[in-house]
This record gives C-alpha cells, structure tokens and sequence, in this order.
C-alpha cells in the first residue's frame, strides 16, 4: 500500500495475548510525523502492551509491524531494531540509576570513548544543546537522585532523544507529574511535534489530550474503538468512547458546606513538623474538619501537604502541637492507635504504603484491621473471605477476585482497593486522602469521587490533599491552601463556585494572595 | 498467597532433584561405577531399615530447626546468618542448666527448663542484631556473621570455667533433663525431632493464623505499607529476629538433650549456615522446609555410606547442584508466569 509509505510507525492486524488474556487484539495503528498522536483507554486496555510490541520489546502474536515504511519480521523485532530506526520510547516506570549522574545515566549502554576511556564531556555538551533546543532544563552533571520527578521524566525523553530518534513513545509521563509539570511537559511535546518528530503519548489527561493532539485513538478492551480528531472533539466524548457509557467528569453533589450544627472530628492546633534537616515542613498549622464535611487541601508540591497528611497518621513526628480526633488528643499515638481511633488513611504513595503488593486482596483489604479479624484461633479466613468478596463487589475492583494478588492489579483498581478497606473501617470517622486519583484512570476516578462524597453523606469528615484543582472544586465543601507550610487562604461555599475560583487558588498557591 | 503455587513448588523440587540426579550419575560414571548401584545404597543405607531412618531423622532435625529460623526471619524481610552462633549458645546454655539442676529432678520439670534456656540464649543472641536494626539501622547480616565470631569466642572462654579438664565438653546434664531415644535401632534419633515437627507446625500457625505473623509477613514485604496500617515495624524486626534466634538455639535439644546429654566445642556446627540452603529448598514454608531439612539430611547420612565406593564429597555435589537448580529453576519459573504488567 503506497499509503503506509508517510506513516513513520504503521501496525496492522497487531494481537498480542497473555495467556487467556487478549491484551491486543488486531490493532490498526498509523502514526505520522509532525503530529502529537494520543493513545488513550481505561487501565488494562492494552495501551502499553501494543506500544512495547511496537518498540520490540514484546513480540506480537500476528499482524505487521512497518517503520518507515519498512517491514520489520515479528521473530527480527527488538528494542536495539527499533532504536536503530529512530524508535525512541519512555516507559511508564522510570529505569534510570539514580547514583548517577545525568549524562552518565544518559549514555548507560552506549558509551561513548575517546582514545579508550569514557568521554562524558561531549555527551554533556550534547545534551546541554538539546535541553536548550527542547526546554528540557536539567544539569548534565546533577545526580540523578537529587532530582525532582519532573526533572527525572526530562532526563528520560533526553536519553531517547540523545539516541537520535524521529518517533518518540511515551508512556504515561504525567501520571506522577504534578499539574504545573504537566502543562510543561505538554508543552515540549507540542514543539518536538511541530519540529518534525512523531510523538506517541498515552496518558489520562483528557482535557490537555485535546488541546494537543490531532489525532486520539482510543483502545478499550484491546481494540481500537475509536479514531477522533483531538482538536475538535471534547473530553466527554473521549471519555465516552474510552469507557463505553457515559462518564460523569464532574460526579453530583448536594450544596457546598458542612451539614449546620455538624460536630468538630478533626482538630489541629499550632502544629510544627520538621523535615530532616530541621527545616520547618508545616509551622505553626491550624485547622478543623466538620463530621460530614470535606476540607480540600491545595498547595504546590512540597509546601507542606504531604507532612501534614503523614504527621495526622502518625507516620511522621511533630516537634509541637495538638492534634484531636473528636476531643482524644492523639499527639502521642501510634499509627495503629490512631487507625483505632476512627482516622482512615489513602496514602499519597499506593505502592509503598496502600498496599503490600505481594499480598492477595483479602489481605490488603485486612491491613490495618487485622485486630478484627483475629479470634481465639487466629485470622479467622472465613471472615475476613466474605468481608473481602462484599468489599470487592462495593468498590467495583476488577477483578473481584479475593485471592488475586494486588501487583497484578491496574493503577485504578489498586486504588479502589485501597479506599475500599479505609471507608470499611467500622470506626472511621475522619478519612485523610491523598493525591486519591493520581495515576487513575477516568472510570475509576469517577468511583473514588463517589467514595469520597458516599462517606461525607454519612457523617464523615474528609481532608482531601489533590494537586488537580477541578478535582478540589469539585469534591470540596471548603478549601485551605497551604504555602510554605502554612495555611495562606481559604475558599468556602460559594466562592468556590464563583468565576474565577480556580485562578484565585492558583494565586494563593503562589503566595501572592493575603493571607487570612 | 495463593493455592496454585503448591503445584509450581512440586515442579520445581522435581526439576532439582532430576537435573542433581542427572549431574551425579555423570560423576559416577567418570569415577568408573554404576549410578544404580551407588544410589541404590545411598537409598537402602537411609530409608532402608530403622537404623538408617533413624539416623536421617537425627541429622535433620537441627537442620529443621535452623531451616525455621532462617526463613522465618526471611519472612520478615531479615537474613538470618546468624543461626551458628545463636544454635551454639543455645546448646551451651541447655547443657549448664541441665548440669546444674539437683540429681534427681523429675523430668516434667527439668525438661521444659532445659528447653527453655536453649530457646533463650538463642533468643536472645537473635535479639541483639534485630535492636541494632530497630535503633540503629546497622544491617542484620554483618551483624549476625559479627555475632557467630563472638559466639565461637564466648564459648571458648567459657570453656576455661565450665568444660571438664582436659575436655572440650560440659558435665552431663541429669538423668530427668535428657530427651528419650525413638528407639529406633539404636540410632540417635531422639525426642528432639517431634520438638522439631511441633517447631514447624508451631511457625506454620504463626505465619498463616496469627495475628502477629501476619503483620511480619506484612513488614517483610513492604515495610512502607505495614506501618501505614499500624504495625510496629521496629518491634517487629527485633521479635522476628528473637523468635528465629530461639528456634536455632534448639538445635542444642538434638545433641546436648537427646545424644551426648553434653555440650561439646564444636556441636552441630556447619548447621546454622546450612539452614540457610534447607530455607531456601524449602521455599520459606515450614512444611517445605521440613521435607528439604529430611531431603539434605537423607545426603547427609547416605554419604557416608556410598564413601566405600565414591568419595563422599558425592554428595556434596548432589547437595549443590540442587540448591543451583531450585534457585534457578524457580527464577525461571516466576519469570514464565509473567509478573509483569501494570
Ligand atoms: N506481562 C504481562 N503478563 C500478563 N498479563 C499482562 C502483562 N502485561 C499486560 N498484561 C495484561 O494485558 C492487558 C493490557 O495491559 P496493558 O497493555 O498494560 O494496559 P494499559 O497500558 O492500557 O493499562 C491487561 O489485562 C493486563 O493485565
Ligand atoms: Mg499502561
């Protein structure tokens, strides 16, 4: 077919199974240069399946795969065939050596000498000129574990373009980007594009997708349902399309505010917690949250959010303060007396402390509660069984499957996981969410927002941290913003449905706003 | 955990002891005998009288007890290398206690004091390398290879005060702190073996059922994710390490309480890093780690047995290439069943 010849990647009738699983099945894919292409779908959809098969890492069951125009035989296919043909790809989990320098990590597996030893200074030089012709800022000889995340995604796409590569794939980068670093990220992606590169970007952000892309091809269930124009068509129909129903972006909610007369759950007083180095994380914070209310929490990354959510748990100290949970001061409990008390916890990290990934559902789902479920004769497994397969059912966990193992799971269904177990606490009465739907995909954000708004409906008091204000202005009765540590203004009721909202919390964000 | 494991283990073990079979019968031949006749005595010299399984049960059961301990603190994310010293002090221990008690205590007394000093002196031994952990984040396996060194110096002088002269071994504990033979044939094989299938129950319990033993698998796994469900990881670390310390120190059961009915410089060395080789065969599971103890123990015996007609590094041999293939053949495996994915 003449008409593949402008195609720089072309895939055809592409499937790829997984024992019983279909993770491709006889994809058409063409991605041409000059042009951001948005490959989205729901977690599980075969998104990064069909991209790795693409790049030569997974070898694909039947169908063609071209580059440049060039048939590349299935058997012949590798990650180095595809490099060599200007195949680039960033996966979804950084592997870069955090040890390392940038430039070190940069030419790992392809060094370059000069007379027999390495010549890290030409690379460096290389690399300087491509940040700069990509907005890519990042020090060369910075190490790469004293890096932000941000930086860390820009020495990835770096690497690949520093191999030399016309097509770039990326997989989810924005999943652990916070929204400033996203619209940054976007933004390179949109000059690599008009210089000529074909960008391949799967990602979640639907509304940024269609700002970007001209083309948006959409995958459910291993397939592609869907080829829209990015430019003319709205995140609602994406998402449509990716889910197959219609998705609520924004879930309903009763009227802004704590229920009148609702009691005082949380109280914190002057509370002060310090980084390592003694700086002050959180000073001198204040703060309550009503029963049946939610509190949302803004701040750019690194003003004290994620202190302040972790020093509530009691995963980290406060050097002064008080902290009280309907009137039980809990400064000087641990974390399991905390759980105890009736606080509930969705950490900001699900891998590294939501779950314990090599444990089954039923376990994950028991974590915290073990006291509960332990008779005379231990874990009584039966229990904790029908617990599991009712929780499972009730935060729609796909699979609902209580022996399944949590790595196995999506991003999205781990988290509803996670929620699942901390609104089934029978004594929570305050749940702190952090970051709840980073990462997730749109069918279970819309889960987790229902979560969240279901527990405010029965009383309890919820202090929601998101770095994604529409997902604030959309859950939050009240919205404290917090800069350097402190609390700098707050939204409540009605302002947060004014015009205009969601700039102000941008001002308050930066410090530019008073102070209350 | 799930059940379908159970099956891939089974597979894994029948790979090892083929591919060991395998290798062995090539090493035979070279040296000019026939495979089937050497494996056939090493068979008949262990589990072909009582005499011979008696011995197999004795030079398992340390290797049970060690194994335990080893894959217990795996299981709590800690490696144990410590097993030598702490089985050493625990022998010692047993064998004062027991000398010191009055002629003629009645056993229902003596015994259980006797075991419980055995289990103590490990236990503690085990603790010390778990606090420095807890407090000071110094690593358990330079810390528990530190603490064998000291355990051998400690016991050497000691020795100065509490072995007989001109001996290297303790007086006789009484007649009621001795553990009974299993009468089988006259072999060593002695009450300690059911302590030590009690042991394995015991652990299979506490890792499985117990509240306790849930939240250490949790903190093995992810020590993160544990202390955000309010389990005291630090305390966890220092119990595990405790609890494996006791179950190596019962190892001096076998020996000081069932056999010599002394401690002896030197007893039941070689077993605590063995341990670490029964815990790996046994994939970590108590049940696993009774049938690798019984399996390396059968090598053990049946080695000295086919020394007439091969050198009995044999079974050496057999012994290592088994451990290689499990180790390998169960990375293999787990890197079939694809754990990838997101
Ligand atoms: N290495 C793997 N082994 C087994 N199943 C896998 C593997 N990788 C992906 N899958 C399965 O294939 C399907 C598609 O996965 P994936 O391509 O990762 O989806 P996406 O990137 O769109 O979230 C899922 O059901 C997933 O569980
Ligand atoms: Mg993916």
């Amino acid at each position: 077919m003449s008409t593949t010849d402008d195609a720089v990647l072309a895939l055809s009738g592409v499937s790829r199974a997984f024992g019983a699983v279909l993770a491709n099945d006889r994809v058409d894919l063409r991605v041409t240069r000059g042009h951001v292409h948005a490959l989205v779908g729901e977690n599980g959809a075969g998104k990064s399946t069909l991209m790795r098969v693409a790049y030569g890492e997974l070898r694909a069951d039947g169908g063609e795969i071209r580059l440049k125009g060039e048939l590349i035989p299935r058997e012949r296919h590798s990650p180095r065939e595809a490099i060599r043909r200007g195949v680039g790809m960033v996966h979804q989990h950084f592997m870069l050596v955090p040890t390392l320098s940038v430039v070190e990590n940069v030419v790992l597996g392809r060094e370059p000498l000069r007379r027999g030893l390495l010549d890290l200074a030409g690379p460096a030089g290389a690399l300087r000129e491509l940040s700069r012709r990509f907005g890519l800022e990042v020090e060369p000889r910075a190490r790469v574990e004293e890096l932000s995340v941000g930086e860390r995604q820009r020495v990835e796409i770096l690497r690949v373009l520093w191999q030399g590569c016309d097509v770039l794939i990326l997989d989810e980068p924005t999943a652990v980007l916070a929204p400033a670093e996203v619209r940054r990220l976007f933004g390179v992606l949109a000059d690599m594009a008009a210089s000529g590169l074909a960008v391949v970007l799967i990602t979640h952000k639907l509304d940024e997708v269609c700002a970007l892309a001209e083309r948006v091809t959409v995958m459910r269930q291993g397939r592609v349902v869907d080829e829209l124009d990015g430019r003319v068509v709205s995140a609602a129909t994406i998402a449509r399309a990716m889910v197959g129903r219609e998705v609520l972006l924004r879930v309903e909610r009763g009227p802004r505010g704590a229920p009148p007369g609702a009691a005082t759950l949380l109280r914190v007083d002057g509370l002060r917690v310090t980084r390592g180095e003694g700086t002050d994380a959180v000073s001198d914070l204040s703060l309550v949250v009503k029963a049946g209310e939610i509190v949302g929490l803004a701040g750019v990354e690194g003003n004290g959010q994620r202190e302040l959510v972790e020093a509530l748990v009691g995963l980290r100290p406060q050097a002064a303060g008080s902290i009280s949970l309907a009137g039980r001061e809990l400064s000087r409990l641990g974390v399991g007396e905390r759980l105890a008390a009736g606080l509930g916890h969705v950490p900001e990290d699900r891998l590294a402390r939501g779950l314990v990934l090599d444990f089954s559902l039923e376990e994950n789902l028991a974590l915290g509660r073990q006291g509960e479920f332990c008779g005379w004769f231990g874990l009584d497994r039966r229990r904790l069984r029908v617990e599991a397969i009712r929780l499972l059912a009730e935060g729609d966990v796909r699979p609902a499957e209580p022996l399944a193992c949590a790595r196995a799971l999506s991003g999205g269904n781990q988290q509803k996981v996670v929620m699942a177990r901390e609104l089934s606490r029978p004594a929570a009465r305050v749940l702190l969410c952090a970051q709840p739907t980073r990462g997730v995909d749109i069918g279970a954000i819309e889960h987790i927002h229902r979560g969240i708004l279901a527990a405010r409906g029965r009383g309890v008091g919820v202090l929601l941290a998101s770095a994604d204000l529409p997902e604030l202005l959309a859950l939050s009765d009240r919205v404290l913003v917090m800069f350097k540590g402190r609390v700098a203004g707050q939204l409540a009721g009605a302002e947060l449905d004014a015009p205009g909202a969601a700039e102000r919390l941008g001002e308050l964000m930066t410090g530019a706003g008073g102070a209350t | 955990m799930t059940r379908a494991p159970v099956m891939r283990e089974a597979l894994v073990l029948g790979i090892s002891l083929l591919s060991a079979m395998a290798a062995g019968s090539l090493l035979i031949l070279a040296l000019g005998e026939s495979p089937a006749h050497v494996y056939g005595l090493l068979l008949r010299s262990t589990w072909g009288d009582s005499y011979g399984v008696g011995q197999v049960l004795f030079k398992s059961t340390p290797l049970i007890f060690t194994g335990l301990s080893v894959a217990l603190a795996f299981r709590a994310g800690l490696f144990n290398i410590g097993a030598e010293g702490q089985l050493m002090l625990g022998g010692l221990a047993a064998a004062l206690v027991g000398a010191s008690l009055p002629a003629g205590a009645p056993a229902a007394l003596a015994l259980p004091l006797v075991v419980l000093a055995a289990a103590l002196a490990g236990a503690v031994w085990g603790a010390i390398p778990g606090v420095l952990r807890a407090c000071f984040g110094a690593h358990e396996v330079i810390n528990t290879i530190m603490l064998n060194f000291l355990a051998a110096a400690l016991v050497l002088g000691l020795g100065h005060e509490v072995f007989l002269p001109e001996t290297t071994h303790t007086a006789l504990v009484v007649e009621g702190a001795r553990l009974p033979a299993l009468g089988l044939a006259g072999s060593a094989a002695n009450l300690s073996f059911i302590l030590a299938l009690v042991a394995a129950a015991a652990v299979w319990f506490y890792l499985a059922r117990a509240r306790r033993g849930f939240e250490l698998r949790a903190v093995g796994l992810s020590p993160g994710a544990a202390e955000n469900a309010g389990v005291r990881v630090r305390a966890t670390w220092v119990a595990a390490m405790a609890t494996a310390g006791a179950l190596a120190g019962l190892v001096g059961c076998n020996f000081v309480l069932g056999y010599k009915h002394y401690f002896e410089e030197g007893m039941g060395r070689g077993a605590g890093f063995m341990g670490i080789a029964v815990a790996l065969l046994g994939r970590g599971h108590p049940l696993g780690v009774v049938l690798a103890a019984l399996l390396l123990g059968t090598l053990s015996h049946g080695g000295m047995a086919v020394n007439a007609l091969v050198p009995k590094e044999l079974v050496d041999v057999l012994q290592a290439v088994i451990i290689l293939a499990v180790a390998a053949s169960s990375a293999a495996l787990d890197r079939g069943a694809g754990r990838a994915g997101q």
